[in-house]
């Protein structure tokens, strides 16, 4: 019976998430990167620019470096718990990416393979879970520091990621209404040929948008690693590379997101709107190609917005925080989801 | 033996052992972590049985909101082995008593069934499509019902939130 | 209360607006702020490749100066060393030998010149008290180190490269301040 497994399909879809692990890796890496230049750009400076051409290098020395940090481990935290934090915020941010179109096909050795480790029927839902648990990483981490900032820090993320999260997925239920679908490579699909999700959805896509923000815990919402009140938030006793799984945990949460914004509401792998890519009459290769193109393009449009707002609005207090998730997100979320509710059931008559 | 079977029988070893070290573990944040690692092996089960929605709600609502708030509390708590006090003997024994009999009501219920309840791997009753359509065929009352329930319970938090301006 | 000055400003307490407590509109406002300032010159120098130029009243590390022959200038009369309110000049005077013409201008020479760098504050009274154009303030600074007894300068740092062996180097040491001063 153990034979009777699809090698060739195990192979392909191990090679896929190889890719896909390593892709979001460098990716996450070279955000940084485009932090400190954005950063520095939108600031009149010029960034890290000594390490290689453009300082291109910048981001394989600072792994360098916190590789070769010290690692310390506060003596009366939980040792366990304490490592395992950091694993699972990684390990949660790498998860989400199993469920993304990348693109839709390439033909390689005679086989279709498609760009996609698992197209589950209930991808959407795959996504909340997933980062629902993100903020175990979180919260455990700070438990086990033995620290009373990295609990305050740990609890705010917590609470946080719990109230927005709700907005989201009411947002999400509009966008389910509207689709009719839970699968995202059903919902990029739909979006080819025709109007993206983000023109049926202006509203829910920017509620989206903000919650996306909070549950990334980025600027404005970072009231988790606070510096100026919770010295470094959650991470504090935090060193070497453990502290550098924390932080590019948060980068690849910026990329997951951004690619699932892209998909949900921005086409996906579709490079424009109303048109019909596929009488192009290219080669699946060469669509897919195009299609990963056009998806990163979006993904990189996204990054970038995450930068740019970071450097411009200042971080938002607690209370105001917690208002802006229960008493205007939430309510907004209903009225969205009651109003697309409302037209579907009118057109459908 | 199949490789459903195999996996089967490694994530019920699993389950298993994960809550009894729930129930033996003294802190009470490693109770609420081998919780959710039972919370995370019976959606394994689910998935076995080809059922991904109910295998995915049951991590966001158990172990992505519920047991986060129970973490919560356990650490803001800050219980420790020291500052939990000695229970009573009595109320022990009323604890084994209890949940004693919890288990013999589980044991003969089981023992009642049968027939093979549970089709691994093939069976789609757990698909979103089965599952919409018995929710909102066979059972709408209740499901319309709970679904206002859960809404009015949101929006009276919304509320209760806003009064205090 | 009466006001002591007439600047007083009352602040405006009254309600936002609707459009205000939206506070979308602002954000929008200030994100077209920050994407203006990606077009706006950067004032940053790139250090080691460029550098601001000095002005020519600079007073850096001394060197001690040679003249058209390579011929040390210096005749260690200890007027610098009086000049010096920080006291960081030291010396030890030597007769010239008969064989030591081509090295030293005149009968007496420095055989050992100590410039205490941290002691320095350079301000260029040294300069001023030299009556044998032998010392001069140049246009570099003293370079970090990690000890102190670096900042030392012995003779062979401060002396300026031979005009005749090395004239490059005799140019780019002395800069625009030797000549500056030798044409006054």
């Amino acid at each position: 019976m153990l034979l009777a497994i699809d090698w060739l399909f195990i192979l392909e879809k191990f090679a896929l998430i190889l890719i896909v692990v390593m892709g979001s890796l460098v990716i996450a890496m070279y955000a940084t990167y485009a932090e400190r230049k954005v950063a520095a750009i939108l600031q009149d400076r010029r960034g890290p620019n000594r390490a290689g051409p453009f300082g291109l290098l910048q981001p394989v020395a600072d792994g360098l470096k916190l590789f070769f940090k010290e690692e310390i481990i506060p003596d009366f935290s939980s040792k366990f718990l304490f490592i395992l934090g950091p694993a699972l915020a990684m390990l949660t941010a790498i998860m989400t990416g199993a469920i993304i179109p990348w693109g839709d096909k390439v033909q390689l050795f005679g086989r279709d393979i498609p760009l996609q480790i698992a197209d589950i029927d209930v991808g959407v839902l795959y996504v909340f879970a997933v980062v629902s648990l993100g903020v175990y990483g979180i919260m455990i981490g700070s438990w086990a520091s033995n620290n009373k900032y990295s609990l305050m820090g740990g609890m705010r993320a917590a609470s946080q990621i719990i109230s927005y999260e709700l907005a989201m997925g009411i947002t999400m239920i509009a966008l389910i209404l509207v689709t009719g679908n839970l699968s995202i490579k059903e919902m990029v699909l739909q979006q080819q040929h025709g109007w993206w999700n983000i023109f049926y959805q202006p509203f829910g896509f920017l509620i989206f948008l903000i919650c996306a923000f909070a549950e990334c815990n980025r600027t404005p919402f970072d009231l988790a690693e606070a510096e100026s009140e919770l010295v470094g938030g959650y991470h504090t006793e935090y060193s070497s590379m453990k502290l550098g799984f924390y932080l590019f945990a948060e980068y690849i949460n910026m990329f997951v997101s951004s690619v699932i914004m892209s998909s949900l509401y921005f086409g996906g792998y579709d490079l424009l709107p109303f048109v019909d890519e596929s009488k192009w009459g290219l080669s699946a290769n060469w669509m897919a190609l195009i299609g990963i193109a056009a998806l990163m393009a979006k993904v990189v449009f996204f990054l970038f917005f995450f930068m740019w707002v970071r450097w411009t609005i200042p971080r938002f207090r607690y209370d105001q925080l917690m208002n802006l998730g229960w008493r205007v997100l939430i309510p907004l979320a209903l009225i969205n989801m009651l109003v697309t509710g409302g037209v579907i059931l009118y057109l459908h008559k | 033996m199949g490789i459903t079977t195999i996996v089967f029988f490694i994530l019920s070893a699993i389950a298993v052992m994960s809550a009894i070290m729930m129930v033996v573990s003294k802190s009470p944040v490693h109770s609420v972590l081998w919780l959710i690692a039972v919370f995370f092996t019976i959606s394994g089960h689910y998935i076995l049985m080809n059922a991904q929605f109910l295998a995915i709600v049951n991590i966001i609502v158990y172990a992505g909101a519920i047991m986060v708030l129970f973490l919560f509390v356990v650490m803001l708590m800050n219980l420790n082995v020291e500052s939990e006090p000695m229970k009573n003997y009595r109320i022990q024994l009323a604890g084994v008593v209890a949940g004693g009999s919890l288990m013999l009501v589980l044991l003969s219920a089981l023992m009642k069934t049968d027939k093979l309840m549970v089709q691994l791997k093939d069976g789609d009753v757990g698909l979103i499509r089965q599952l919409g359509r018995v929710l909102f065929n066979d059972y709408l009352i209740p499901f319309e019902l709970s679904s206002v329930l859960f809404l009015s319970a949101m929006i009276g938090a919304v509320v209760i939130s806003k009064r205090d301006k | 209360m009466q006001a002591l000055t007439n600047r007083l400003k009352q602040v405006e307490r009254k309600p936002m607006s609707l459009l205000e407590r939206m506070y979308l509109p602002a954000i929008f406002k200030g994100m077209i702020i920050t994407f203006g300032h990606m077009f706006k010159k950067r004032p940053t120098i790139n250090y080691p490749e460029k550098t601001r130029p000095f002005s020519p009243v600079f007073r850096g590390l001394h060197i001690l100066n040679r003249d058209e022959e390579g011929r040390e200038n210096c005749t260690a009369c200890g007027l610098c060393a009086v000049a010096c309110p920080a006291e960081a000049i030291t010396m030890e005077a030597a007769e010239r030998k008969e064989s030591e013409t081509h090295l030293y201008r005149e009968e007496k020479y420095a055989a050992k010149y100590e410039i205490n760098m941290l002691r320095c504050i350079f301000c260029g009274l040294c300069e001023e008290a030299c009556p044998k154009d032998a010392i001069y303030l140049s246009e570099t600074f003293a370079p970090a180190d990690y000890q102190r007894k670096q900042f030392i300068y012995k003779k062979e740092d401060l002396l300026i490269p031979n005009p005749i062996t090395d004239p490059e180097g005799y140019k780019k040491a002395a800069g625009n301040r030797v000549q500056l001063n030798a044409n006054k």
